[in-house]
């Protein structure tokens, strides 16, 4: 049943499935009418993207580096703005710039290339950007990097989040208002016009760190996360390489806040603090830790429920339950509680360490019939056994009770807890020599 | 004298809110001396004493509520302990830091959904407002009572870790969990004990905290929460006294750079100071040296 396909199938097939998939998400984005609900699919597509990015990105640090990093939203933050800043046209800086006289960077990107080669130079322009960002964000990582990355668990945690917070204090600073609009919104700057872009710059970033994961600096950094002090000895030099993942980690992290900008239209500091860093984690950790597959299916998932599935409950009538209960924030409550029993109960996540491959996916789908007949009969061992397994567990639970009841009773009348052995059997009594 | 004039209404308000901060450090150094866990939680459970005083003020008297909310923050946090990280004692420390980052998330939700996003304002306790004047200084009272208040606590806590069986067992258990479990001591009683401490007196400085900034919102306990923990790993991470000379240190110097005008940077001061000492003495003022082994 075992199903095995040579290289060139399977890379034929990715390549059928991944142009599928554009193709619907350009088709949909274009063909269906705003206000549909399934246009909201298309929505979840383009931020599901956006997420899976950053949230590979964080992996690649937490799940195959082993490094605890909470920085990731600080970093989507330099992406955005960077993004942001070199976009905005020419005759939108007086009013987006109000407070700040026009700001000092009075010019487009995306509009100087555009004028002079077109089109392409509109993409050209709107990449250019999105590849500094990126660059500016690794720059800034590699120098966060160097004294932080020297900390061991739970520190490097605590002091990347600190550069986070710092990294969003700077870009409200009202001093650096011409270029950053202090705490006021920047909006205005070019954006996609089809969803596919999105999920195009995602799927080739998320194709890159596959790559480096399975090169041999991903396995330096497994073990890394396996073990520090053996990996140091089999002559990987572990700061070197904790740098190398961060920064393109962070590199990545600053493609999506780049893409993330794009996708709002407008941008502000304020929502990319510790809370953000934590849904990042928490979509890591529902897709698995170590698993890029558990990212991207776990990034879809949290936000299709988030702003599709679950939005009913918010506004009181969810698959045709109505209750007073359901109020604006119950849908996060009601989230935030499966992600608890998601981390308690089921913590290696959906896809645990494993990655999505063919050869597995086509061997679950040929067992799915006979896996889904045998179901009934396989939850019927498993919840007997787990029956017996109690009444082990009780039995053995009494037993318990009956000897501490027994010892109490031995304790008040007196008599000793444990029978003491005959004085012969244990002293050996020597006669004295010459008697 | 000048200096003095200039700056004596910001040490003060950086020694109350320092008090404050400490109160809340205690909790975070205590249970990473224990769990070695960062309880990423306890700024919320702060957050939630503050809230639920604002509504039992409504219908309770001043001293019961206060009663009430301490006893509150308690059961909120062992009950947090026993649900979200004692099935994960054995479990890698990573998976237990982000079982403590779900609960904080939750209760983070939780208020928003039971406050509806809207900031709450705190119940105003007449005699921690009234307003005294002590020199160039104009001040609420409640900055006075403060830092007394927070060393009258902290002395009997260290003297409770000191001199008393329970405190005798914490520190066993803080120096080798699974010896001190070979010798008798219930891990899981003296676990129960650090985090109804550290609840307790989150419960007391929540009162303090919003005595003197009277907005809650469900964020207001993340910020605290982080500075305290600043503070605790400032003060040597697992030292009750590092702790809150920490949290002394970084009230007074937030306010300090408040009062020179940087107010956007005050947050940030705390973190600039976290990477400074993990960089110079990573195991704190008070901390012991720890050496890692194969």
């Amino acid at each position: 049943m075992e199903v095995r396909l040579n290289n060139k199938t399977k890379a034929a097939l990715s390549a059928i499935a991944v142009a599928l998939f554009l193709i619907f998400v350009f088709l949909g984005d274009k063909f269906i009418p705003a206000g549909s609900t399934w246009k909201m699919l298309i929505t979840v597509i383009e931020k599901g993207s956006i997420y899976a990015l950053v949230a590979a990105s964080m992996n690649l640090l937490n799940g195959f580096t082993g490094l605890f990093s909470l920085g990731q939203a600080g970093f989507m933050l330099i992406g955005a703005y960077s993004y942001a800043i070199f976009t905005i046209p020419a005759g939108s800086h007086e009013k987006v710039y109000q407070y700040f006289d026009g700001g000092i960077i009075k010019w487009s990107l995306v509009e100087i290339l555009e004028g002079k080669i077109g089109i392409l130079g509109h993409y050209i322009g709107m990449f250019i950007p999105m590849l500094g960002a990126g660059l500016f964000v690794a720059v800034i990582a590699y120098l966060i990097g160097i004294p932080v990355l020297r900390l061991k668990s739970d520190y490097l945690a605590i002091a990347t989040l600190g550069f986070a917070e710092i990294i969003r204090a700077f870009f409200q600073w009202n001093t650096l208002g011409p270029v950053t609009n202090g705490s006021n919104v920047l909006r205005k700057y070019t954006t996609y016009g089809n969803a596919v872009f999105p999920v195009l710059i995602g799927g080739i970033s998320i194709a890159l760190i596959l790559l480096l994961i399975n090169s041999t600096y991903g396995r330096a950094f497994k073990a890394i996360r396996d073990d520090e002090i053996a990996a140091e000895a089999m002559g990987i030099n572990l700061f070197k390489h904790k740098e190398i993942s961060f920064v393109i980690s962070s590199f990545f992290a600053g493609i999506s806040g780049a893409l993330l900008a794009m996708f709002q239209t407008t941008i502000n500091a304020t929502p990319f603090n510790t809370v953000m860093t934590y849904e990042i984690l928490l979509i890591v950790v529902i897709g698995g830790i170590g698993s890029i597959t558990g990212s991207v299916i776990g990034a879809f998932l949290f936000t299709a429920a988030s702003e599709w599935w679950l939005r009913g409950l918010d506004s009181g009538r969810w698959l045709g339950i109505s209750s007073s209960l359901m109020r604006p924030g119950f849908r996060k409550v009601v989230f935030a509680v499966l992600i608890m029993l998601i981390v308690l109960f089921y913590a290696q996540g959906i896809m645990g360490s494993k990655e999505f491959s063919w050869d597995r996916f086509l061997t679950w789908w040929k067992r799915l019939p006979s896996n889904l007949k045998a179901w009934p009969e396989r939850h019927r061992a498993k919840s007997e056994a787990r029956k017996e397994a109690r009444a082990v567990k009780a039995a053995a639970k009494a037993k318990a009770k009956e000897a501490k009841a027994d010892n109490e009773a031995r304790k008040a009348s007196g008599k000793a807890l444990f029978t003491p052995l005959p004085m012969s059997d244990h002293v050996i009594v020597f006669e004295k020599e010459g008697k | 004298m000048g200096f003095l004039h200039t700056w004596l209404p910001y040490i003060l308000a950086g020694i109350a809110v320092g008090g404050q901060y400490a109160l809340i450090a205690i909790g975070y150094t205590m249970v990473y001396g224990i769990l070695r866990l960062i309880n990423f939680a306890h700024g919320d459970v702060f957050m939630w004493s503050g809230l639920i005083m604002v509504y039992m003020i409504t219908v309770l008297p001043l001293w019961l509520s206060i009663i009430l909310v301490i006893i509150f923050a308690i059961v909120l946090g062992t009950t947090i302990e026993k649900v979200a990280y004692r099935p994960l004692r054995s479990a890698p420390r990573m998976s237990i830091m982000i079982s403590a980052i779900g609960v904080s998330y939750l209760l983070q939700n939780f208020a928003l959904y039971i406050t509806g996003g809207l900031t709450k304002t705190y119940p105003s306790i007449n005699w921690l407002q009234k307003t005294v004047t002590i020199g160039s200084a104009t001040t609420k009272m409640v900055t006075l009572i403060t830092p007394v208040l927070t060393i009258i606590l902290v002395v009997l806590l260290v003297m409770l870790i000191k001199y008393t069986k329970i405190g005798m067992a914490m520190r066993a258990v803080s120096r080798d969990f699974e010896t001190s479990s070979l010798m008798g001591i219930d891990i899981n009683r003296v676990i129960t004990v650090t985090f109804v401490i550290g609840c307790a007196l989150a419960a007391i400085g929540s009162v303090l905290y919003f005595s003197n900034y009277t907005g809650i919102n469900p964020m207001s306990g993340a910020m605290p929460g982080l500075k305290a923990f600043v503070a605790a790993v400032f003060g040597g991470i697992g030292s009750v006294p590092g702790a809150v000379v920490g949290a002394f240190v970084i009230g007074v110097c937030e306010n300090l750079i408040k009062g020179a005008g940087w107010t956007t940077f005050s947050d940030a001061f705390t973190f600039v100071l976290l990477i400074i000492i993990l960089m110079v003495k990573p195991t704190g003022i008070f901390g012991e040296k720890n050496i890692d082994k194969v």
